[in-house]
């Protein structure tokens, strides 16, 4: 994580033998520059014909897009270039706002003299700039080394602006908005559906992996069947768990009047449930066990030597110091099943899945994008957050003041 | 007192300690010493039950450890152990809170036995206090880890190898602390280590094991003059006796009246301090002064050789 950093100082020491670029700038740049001359945006008169790519040049008007090509040959320069960090920073954030507006701004341009059923979204420059310079930003993030704290400021700050971006209407003209703006209330309870069920099964597996995996390390002879039991799970491939499932649950939820009164049937949100919070469970047990096995001896004895009970240890010390791996499974299980949910939409468990499989179904890449776009917003949005947990939880690491 | 009586230690076919028995007198020091796989780690860790013995009993001031619950015995007794296992995400306060909460003291008396242990421990208080372990020196982790384990006034403190990790410079030094600490407190003490000269320096006795048995429980003067057994012996060092002897006594017991030439020695440094001192600076003879820096006579050459040899 923090090579950057540490590389920087080492290079500025050799002094004659500092290098005029910087390693991952000299990634970055070539595909950001090549990136200008790829189609910016793709037209199509309606849903139906094929649609055509538009340049940067075509696709604003040139002024604007002059300006825009000469800015982020700029931006790209400066990532090439040796600077300041903070520069770096500040020139690749720079750049993808410039893009985030020059797609509003050519979708309204290409729109123009179209119908209503004009489909403009933006093509595989936008996508490939977008990635070069998200890629120099969070490279200089790490980077700068900020506190977590700040570095949760900053993605609050910039899904803020995100979400003011959309609700200002500069983007109205993208399809893929176009389509938000078709359905919005069923987007955002699809997004409540998603949060609650990737979040929800990992709160599930916390409380049953987080024992399991005290268990593990307690009684060394339940751990090979315990691991051996959930790694099995694991192998199952994702959509045939959800399948599987639906056949026990819709067994219980007709012969059990409990669960049918709890709402539980074989489709919908109890398999999607179930089946995450399957796929949680390894990743929440394994770290668990590696944290609590990761406590020194030395601690361990003196823990005991010094006259604390079994609970008095596990609560005090040993819970405590194995935190950051034990957060670092919840990062993963996070992640991972906030792609996952997307899956659940097959079995009617709802979440973005549902604007992915519908648009598979109709061959729109727009729905499709509507799903999976605030599905990665999501996930990258819960690593830096889990990230900063984890930094924070890291209390022996502490650096000298 | 500490009573250890006829106790054994057996782990299947493996006998780590063999009816074992020895008193440690309150207020005293002693340090059993042996090589690896002797058994007197083993032997430590049955005095607060962290290993529970075979056979036979340990008592504490006539109290059989058996009927105390292992946890509540374990608060009663500072333990340190090797590689001194500071709590890596605790403050140094807290650190040596952790007794003290334990048994339940009111917050103002913790953090005042806090403030005098780190004192006693010549670590500043304001600047410790809320130092992570990452942030002390290995020198002041081992004397965090003694005041850690002093925190809750123990009057019995156990310690297994105290001294390892540390360099020899700091090391010396930590025993002399040590040694000054456990006579300010009055601590009964039993200390663990491989190192004879440590147990000579530090011991009031000294217990010598090897292979789970107890080789020679004695005062270091006499494991030094009269050896039981030949691994005793061996664990000396025959060209080392009599510079071990000499490490014993204080250069008071061996002034006599008149004068020297030349700088002075304290009558609190050893006799091995004098005599080297005499080798060094090529003299027979060594004024000696007081405390107060006051002339209370001389050392000679012919008082520590008689003092070093065999007979006395």
């Amino acid at each position: 994580m923090n090579s950057g950093a540490t590389q920087t100082s080492e290079d500025l020491r050799d002094g004659g033998r500092a290098l005029w670029y910087d390693k991952v700038g000299l990634l970055v740049a070539p595909i950001a520059v090549a990136a200008m001359f790829l189609p910016f945006m793709s037209f199509a008169a309606n849903r139906i014909v094929e649609a055509e790519s538009r340049s940067i040049l075509a696709s604003l008007p040139q002024t604007y897009a002059v300006m825009l090509l000469a800015a982020l040959g700029v931006a790209a320069l400066l990532l090439l270039v040796r600077t300041s960090t903070k520069l770096r920073a500040v020139s690749a954030g720079a750049a993808i706002a410039l893009l985030l507006v020059a797609a509003g701004l050519a979708a309204d341009h290409l729109s123009a003299d179209a119908n209503t059923y004009a489909r403009v979204r933006p093509a595989s420059g936008f996508w490939l700039l977008l990635f070069a310079f998200s890629l120099g930003l969070t490279d200089a993030i790490t980077r700068l080394r900020l506190r977590p704290t700040t570095r949760i400021a900053l993605a609050t700050a910039a899904l803020g602006a995100l979400l003011l971006l959309v609700s200002s209407g500069l983007w109205s003209n993208i399809s893929f908005l176009k389509e938000y703006e078709n359905q919005a209330q069923l987007f955002w309870r699809e997004a409540r559906q998603h949060i609650t069920l990737s979040v929800g099964s990992m709160l599930a597996a916390c409380i049953v992996g987080i024992p399991l995996g005290i268990t593990c390390q307690n009684q060394r002879g339940t751990r090979s069947a315990i691991l051996n039991t959930l790694t099995f799970v694991q192998t199952v491939p994702s959509l045939a768990l959800f399948g599987l499932l639906i056949a026990p649950l819709s067994w219980l939820a007709s012969n059990v009047p409990v669960v049918s009164a709890l709402g539980i049937r074989g489709i919908g949100t109890a398999p999607a449930l179930v089946a995450l919070f399957a796929y949680s469970l390894l990743p929440i047990t394994g770290n668990t066990l590696a944290g609590l096995e990761g406590v020194s001896t030395s601690a361990r004895e003196a823990a005991r030597g010094m006259g604390m009970t079994r609970h008095q240890r596990l609560l005090r010390i040993e819970l405590p110091l194995a935190l950051p791996a034990i957060l670092a499974g919840i990062r993963i299980v996070l992640v991972q099943n906030i792609g996952l949910t997307t899956i659940a939409a097959l079995i009617g468990g709802g979440g973005f899945g549902v604007f992915v499989f519908q648009g598979l179904g109709q061959a729109s890449i727009d729905l499709v994008l509507l799903g999976v776009i605030p599905t990665i917003i999501l996930a990258f949005a819960s690593a830096v957050l889990m990230d900063a947990f984890i930094d924070m939880s890291r209390k022996e690491r502490r650096e000298h003041r | 007192m500490i009573e250890i009586d006829a106790v054994s230690k057996i782990y299947g076919a493996m006998t780590a300690v063999e009816t074992v028995s020895f008193n440690v007198e309150a207020g005293t020091v002693a340090a059993i010493v042996g090589t690896s796989g002797s058994g007197k780690t083993t032997l430590l860790r049955m005095i607060n039950r962290l290993v529970e013995p075979s056979s036979g009993a340990i008592r504490i001031d006539g109290e059989d450890t058996r009927t105390v619950k292992p946890f509540e015995l374990r608060r009663r007794i500072g333990y340190v152990i090797q590689g001194y296992g500071l709590f890596p995400h605790k403050t140094v306060a807290e650190n040596i809170a952790t007794v003290p909460q334990l048994v339940g003291w009111e917050r103002a008396r913790i953090d005042q036995r806090i403030n005098e242990l780190l004192d006693v421990f010549q670590l500043n208080p304001a600047e410790y206090r809320d130092r992570l372990p990452s942030e002390l020196s290995g020198g002041q982790q081992q004397r965090v880890g003694v005041a850690r384990a002093l925190a809750a006034e123990p009057h019995i403190l156990l310690m297994d190898e105290p001294f390892g990790a540390l360099d020899p410079i700091i090391r010396n030094k930590a025993r002399d602390d040590l040694s000054a600490i456990q006579k300010k407190f009055g601590t009964t003490v039993i200390l663990v280590t491989h190192d004879m000269d440590e147990a000579i320096q530090l011991g009031d006795m000294i217990a010598v094991m090897d292979g789970g048995r107890l080789l020679q429980y004695d005062t270091p003067q006499n494991i030094l003059l009269h050896p039981a057994h030949p691994f005793v012996a061996d664990l000396i060092g025959q060209n080392e006796r009599p510079f071990r002897l000499l490490s014993l006594a204080p250069v008071s017991t061996a002034v006599e009246s008149g004068d020297a030439e030349g700088a002075p020695v304290a009558e609190t440094a050893t006799l091995r301090d004098a005599f080297a001192e005499m080798l060094w600076s090529r003299r027979s003879a060594l004024p000696v002064v007081s405390a107060r820096n006051e002339r209370i006579g001389r050392v000679t050459m012919d008082a520590i050789s008689r003092r070093a040899a065999k007979m006395q």
